[in-house]
């Protein structure tokens, strides 16, 4: 009765609306409630930070680490082939055909060819060292365009040279240097290959691709004919390619080398290994992802644990809120709104702590720095996610709480 | 005069053999501009009564009416709306936030009326001038004596110019003669045209009030009204 008296007043017919808060005054509640419990916040938002920093720390080293393999294989270029006598059934200490790299230089895409003979000639310091204590080091002949094809260079010295090579002149790999004793090169120094003197003229930089001559003792190939007597059948040969070709010539390299054993000739391509060890590398970096989701779950739940308490000390603020007009989704969103930027605080702070982390890392091993953008989209989102389902159970919490319940203190 | 309070008939009870009833069948109707003491000792259901006219509460029958819309069967959120426009609270715990500014506490009264920051504190400061605490307003509530804190809370409650002020026991938590400056201030406030309504046990305290109204046992034992009336 009365209900329908008080509809025809004028009155009455004012529309109450709704309550409404701003967004930007959601924030600033939240905002104020973080502010004034600092410690908590800092310790419950430090477990995401952790998380997100390793995550971002493990995407950026794994990608900077990528990027510095692939600047690698980029220099010394994919387009480069290893032949090798291969170790065929009963094929023994093969070695390839004499006139190999004739052969192989008639394959038509193919940039620049060089055999390597390994000599069984023991390589000493001088004559007084055992003659068996040769450290590993080889002795080598070589073609000229040996730096050229391998992208290598002189550390000291110089390479052999048209006349060098014809004489007892030597240049060594780096560690043969290293092994030799030798550190200077050019100012006579000699060393003993096969009995006979050769003067060292070079110290090589070490070879990207091709770690076994880092321990040889490079000789020209004539000097080994005439002062060794070597045969001058070639165990490697380094083929560089026309980089479009590199698979058509992989296919034909063995039938060429070799036509009458092609089975014998081993072919590889020395950047498979470097990618190898790039795809090694995306194995650890799932594995340390997955460590760094853990504790990212595990600072989501620290999010949680304080918003539940936080819920249950600020009863009489709830109470408060509801008596003021805010509507159970208001006291929701204002708890989401709080757990979202502690979660968002965390994350910004882990995607700068771990993009610092990257940056040191990398500085420290010469990489450049590159951070995914991945990595920082999914850091600040994922820090996000974690915040939304951390505050949803304690925002409903304190949303299902009725006004007189929380005002009862 | 206008009502701005009616309640007819009003009943809550708990489901329970027997059933408990905290208000049993309360009629009370408030005008404009009226002072009311609502008096009644523990148990009597008087903080029942002040749930159910702040809308914080619904009643299981009867009818509530406040500023001429029909409270008792709106929805939550639309209750929601009619206390941030209608109804004004002053608690006996002061319920102030302890990280806000006596400025900003008044003006979270009208947090939730969509009312724009600039808007609120310009309102809130000509609330705190009413209230006296004009030179108060960058003080935290840990900043102010009781006497203050109270009447930064009734700042608060003025500060949405609500139809209706509930002042439940709002001197408990003071001393005596605190106690009496802010029932000065409510006489000042009704003096100016607020409608208020004072939930005490204290007889004495009432005693001073205009209108008193007695309950026990959830219902209405006397109202100093109808005997003037009668």
């Amino acid at each position: 009765m009365s209900a329908l008296a008080v509809r025809d007043e004028p009155a009455a017919t004012v529309d109450l609306g709704r309550s409404k808060v701003r967004l930007g005054d959601l924030a600033s509640v939240a905002s104020s409630a973080m502010g004034s419990r600092r410690m908590r916040t800092l310790l419950s938002a430090l477990g995401v930070t952790i998380g997100i920093a390793s995550m971002v720390a493990v995407l950026g080293l794994s990608e900077s680490s990528r990027a510095d393999l692939q600047t690698q294989i980029g220099k010394l270029g994919t387009n480069l082939l290893t032949i090798q006598a291969g170790s065929g059934f009963g094929a023994g200490d093969a070695t390839l055909p004499v006139d190999v790299t004739t052969a192989i230089a008639r394959i038509g895409p193919i940039e620049n060819v060089t055999g390597v003979v390994t000599l069984s000639d023991p390589v000493l310091r001088n004559s007084e060292v055992n003659a068996d204590a040769t450290g590993g080091v080889q002795a080598v002949a070589a073609d000229l365009n040996l730096l050229a094809t391998l992208n290598s260079s002189v550390a000291k010295g110089v390479w052999l040279n048209a006349a060098t090579s014809d004489y007892p002149a030597v240049v060594l790999g780096a560690t043969a240097a290293e092994r030799l004793g030798v550190t200077t090169a050019g100012d006579g120094q000699q060393i003993l290959i096969g009995g006979k003197r050769f003067t060292v003229v070079g110290i090589l930089n070490p070879f990207p691709l091709a770690a076994d001559l880092d321990r040889s003792a490079i000789i020209g190939t004539k000097a080994a004919a005439d002062y060794l007597g070597a045969t001058l059948a070639p165990s490697t040969v380094y083929v560089t390619t026309v980089p479009a070709f590199v698979q058509d010539v992989r296919t034909v390299l063995a039938a060429t080398a070799n036509p009458e054993h092609p089975e014998e000739v081993e072919v590889t391509r020395p950047s498979d290994a470097l990618e190898a060890q790039s795809a090694a590398n995306n194995a650890f970096t799932s594995l340390f992802l997955g460590l760094g989701a853990v504790a990212l779950l595990v600072g989501g739940v620290g999010i949680a644990n304080v918003m539940i308490m936080g819920v249950v000390e600020r009863r009489a603020e709830i109470g408060l809120r509801r008596a003021l007009g805010a509507t159970r989704g208001h006291i929701r969103d204002q708890f989401l709104m709080e757990s979202l930027m502690l979660a968002g605080l965390g994350g910004v702070a882990g995607v700068a702590l771990g993009a610092l982390a990257t940056f040191i890392y990398a500085t420290t091993q010469g990489w450049q720095t590159v951070i995914p953008a991945i990595a920082i989209v999914g850091g600040l989102g994922g820090a996000l996610v974690i915040g939304a389902i951390a505050g949803l159970y304690p925002a409903m919490r304190a949303a299902a709480l009725s006004p007189t319940e929380a005002l009862r203190s | 005069m206008t009502a701005v309070l009616e309640l007819t008939d009003v009943v809550k009870s708990y489901a329970g053999h027997p059933p408990v009833y905290a208000l049993d069948g309360v009629s009370l109707t408030v005008n404009e501009g009226e002072l009311v003491g609502i008096v009644g000792p523990s148990g009597s259901g008087k903080s029942t009564l002040l749930h159910i006219i702040g809308t914080l509460d619904r009643p299981s029958s009867g009818v509530v009416t406040i500023g001429g819309h029909v409270v008792s069967t709106m929805s939550d959120r639309r209750l929601s709306a009619a206390r941030s426009s209608l109804i004004g609270f002053v608690f006996q715990q002061f319920h102030l936030i302890p990280s806000m500014t006596a400025l900003d506490n008044v003006a979270t009264g009208l947090l939730y009326t969509g009312v724009d920051l600039t808007e609120r504190r310009f309102r809130a400061f000509e609330a705190l001038q009413r209230v006296g605490l004009s030179h108060r307003l960058t003080h935290l509530p840990s900043e102010l004596s009781g006497g203050e804190r109270q009447r930064v809370a009734i700042a608060r409650a003025l500060v949405n110019k609500p139809a209706i002020i509930l002042a439940d026991e709002p001197t408990g938590n003071l001393d005596t003669r605190t106690g009496e400056q802010i029932m000065g201030l409510f006489h000042d406030l009704n003096a100016q045209g607020a409608t208020i309504l004072v939930i005490t046990h204290d007889r004495d305290l009432a005693e001073g009030l205009p209108r008193q109204v007695h309950i026990r046992d959830g219902r209405l034992e006397s109202d100093s009204a109808a005997v003037v009336a009668a």
